[in-house]
């Protein structure tokens, strides 16, 4: 019996990340919730640009290729006129925390009943490893050579958090790819950010740290270890906002 | 059918309303905050969306995502809005979603002022943002045009995947007048959509996509879209031909302008002065061959192109002309509107000219 | 009895399955690259697998695929 094969929301176009890069991994968790969701008929989802840009390629629904940033306006304008679909939005930090910060602030307080996944791998990947808004405080990036100094560069921000001195979002987690109990748990979190859309409960936020081997200049399974060990420093894991459990 | 007084603005929006629209999204900026102000108290009446946007950015996208879903819908703004509307613009005409832009021009560049101008002809027309393409541009002279050009949006829209633009200025927008509404029209008239992103529900998926990295694949993607505006220059050119069959001077406006530039040729003919005009109605495609057909006239001594700008239409009449006869030009800019008089007499200076250099 | 199959031709040889895997099941090959130039994840020790998905968990291209 098999108990692990690719899920049929998915494509059979091979994934064209680097070699260890976590973005397949949560590919594949987004996809996996809908079809267990029985969802896949009614999805429509928004690719970014960045290294995602060609999700739409991935995922087995309708797809809407977004400009940089713009996913959740377009997000907003599908969603606002279908109420019955799921609308999932995939964006990297690039797309969503810095040309997009206003689009990703204003769906969050509109309370646009959509899902936003939020890829944080704390560089710009696509464009070959310029700073990001998510640079952790002393890493290197093309842009910031010798690392990020706060001096120079300021300091990275965490999304999850600002989102929650908003009113309106109804579900906020962060979560990491590191090791088989976070993906687990990143699984859990996107299923049921996934599931209160459905219910027509509020936005949803899934931040989910992911690692950028090639950029980092780090072996796959070193990666791994920064993201645990170090990225979760800067960017704690947990419940933001549920308010299915009361958490505001 | 009775009619009744609306504003410009108001005018766009039952054009669209009655033709379908049931999406629109929006960002003050004056002089057309009337527009975003009547559809956020018309669309939840009629089981439509309004949202206002965080800008003009994010108006245009959610744009995006309504009209790739397959809903009618629309925006609004004026010249530095629309300035920053490009991006988007730019990246549903490669995604060839059909929706409607309305730009109420104010007078620019940069912040500009509030007052009517016609500045924006070489960005609504040439394409505006990156790429190669094009807008179906629509220029409405009243307010009976601004809903019945509002109207025809939509249908050349969906017909040609194209977004099309109303390039209106404030005073149409400012303007009162008597309106004949044209009904509203069933939903279920409207063609369906069968490459909409609307959540597909058994069918085959359906991907809207501006990002074709593949040169022999972004090529063909591109001559397409040429083949489809080639189509539309066909089918869509149109203009309002006055007094031109046995003009001397032709001048030619579009918008509110082509109204002073009416009553000119009515005081030019007065004072003895053999005189016509030509309004275009689509500003792209361009009616070239109406102006072809007045420069073949042996009695056409020369054009006078009037505009809120400085000089920007002209370079297409001069297009369309082709050399046959002189094209002069007179424009007021900054938001000044010029004086029937002032046209008169840039008319006659023009066919004096014409003369002199024969 | 247990076992995964990689797909090899999605391999990217990334290690993180072999990484995950709690048995020592599944090793990167030092010879056997695939058409992409990958060396490719391979089950070195496929006696001891006990199906329990942590490879498959962990594998960023979907490429292998565990039965129990």
């Amino acid at each position: 019996m098999k108990v692990f094969q690719k899920t049929k929301m998915l494509t059979d176009a091979h994934l064209h990340y680097c070699p260890g890069c976590t973005h397949g991994i949560v590919h594949r968790l987004v996809a996996e919730s809908i079809e267990e969701l029985g969802l896949q008929e009614k999805s429509i989802g928004i690719a970014p640009v960045g290294c995602a840009v060609f999700a739409y390629d991935y995922f087995n629904c309708d797809m809407q290729e977004a400009a940089h940033g713009r996913a959740p306006a377009v997000a907003t304008g599908i969603k606002r006129c279908l109420p019955d679909r799921l609308v999932f939005v995939y964006q990297g930090d690039g797309d969503l925390a810095s040309i997009g910060m206003a689009e990703t602030v204003h769906a969050a307080a509109r309370g646009e009943k959509i899902t936003i996944i939020f890829i944080n791998n704390s560089i710009y990947g696509m464009t070959g490893g310029q700073m990001a808004p998510t640079t952790l405080i002393g890493q290197k990036a093309t842009t910031c050579q010798n690392g990020r100094d706060p001096a120079v560069n300021g300091y990275p921000i965490r999304v999850c958090e600002l989102l929650a001195t908003l009113d309106a979002p109804y579900y906020i987690e962060r979560v990491s790819t590191h090791d088989v109990k976070h993906v687990l748990a990143a699984k859990k979190a996107i299923k049921k950010a996934l599931q209160f859309q459905a219910e027509g409960r509020g936005y949803t936020f899934v931040e989910v740290l992911v690692s950028c081997p090639t950029n980092w200049h780090m072996r796959p399974v070193d990666a791994l270890r920064f993201m645990g060990e170090e990225c979760t420093k800067t960017f704690p894991l947990g419940v933001f906002r549920d308010k299915s459990e009361g958490k505001q | 059918m009775s009619k009744i007084l609306l504003h410009g603005t108001e005018a766009i929006c039952e054009g669209a309303i009655r033709n379908g629209c049931r999406a629109f999204f929006g960002y003050p900026i004056t002089p057309q905050n009337e527009v975003p102000e009547y559809m956020s108290v018309k669309m939840p009446q009629i089981g439509g969306v309004f949202v206002q946007a965080e800008s003009e950015v994010a108006a245009i996208n959610m744009v995006y995502g309504a009209a790739g879903a397959g809903i009618r819908a629309m925006t609004s703004s004026s010249s530095p809005g629309v300035s920053l509307k490009q991006e988007g613009i730019s990246y549903i005409a490669c995604a060839r979603i059909p929706c409607v832009i309305v730009n109420i021009m104010r007078a620019g560049p940069g912040l500009g002022g509030i007052q009517p101008a016609q500045g924006d002809y070489f960005q609504a027309t040439k394409g505006g943002g990156h790429g190669d393409y094009h807008l179906i541009v629509l220029a409405p002279s009243s307010v009976q045009e601004a809903c019945d050009y509002t109207y025809r949006a939509f249908d050349l829209a969906d017909r040609y995947r194209v977004p099309a633009m109303i390039l209106a200025d404030g005073m149409i927008g400012q303007l009162m007048e008597p309106v004949e509404l044209p009904p509203m029209r069933d939903l279920k008239e409207i063609p369906e959509k069968d490459w909409a992103t609307s959540g597909h529900y058994g069918a085959a998926r359906r991907v809207l996509n501006s990002l074709i990295i593949q040169p022999d694949e972004l090529e063909p993607h591109v001559n397409e879209m040429q083949r489809t505006y080639e189509e539309i220059y066909r089918n869509e050119r149109r203009a309002v031909e006055y007094c031109t069959e046995d003009a001397e001077i032709v001048l030619t406006a579009y918008g509110t302008v082509a109204r002073i530039v009416k009553s000119a040729v009515n005081e030019l003919r007065k004072q003895g002065v053999k005189a016509g005009c030509v309004r275009p109605i689509t500003l792209y495609p361009f009616p070239d061959d109406t102006y072809a057909a007045c420069a073949a006239r042996p009695n056409t001594k020369a054009f006078l192109s009037v505009e809120l700008s400085l000089g920007q239409m002209v370079e297409d009449v001069k297009l369309a002309v082709n050399g046959k006869k002189p094209v002069y030009f007179y424009g007021r800019t900054g938001g000044n509107v010029p004086e029937e008089s002032e046209i008169v007499a840039a008319a006659k200076k023009a066919l004096a000219q014409a003369e002199a250099e024969k | 009895m247990a076992g995964i199959t990689v797909d090899e031709k999605i391999c990217k040889g990334c290690g993180l399955c072999a990484n995950a895997c709690p048995k020592k099941v599944i090793s990167i090959s030092e010879h056997r690259m695939n058409q992409n130039g990958y060396f490719i994840a391979e089950a070195v020790n496929p006696q001891n697998c006990i199906g329990c998905a942590f490879c498959a968990i962990m594998c960023p291209d979907c490429a292998i695929v565990v039965e129990r």
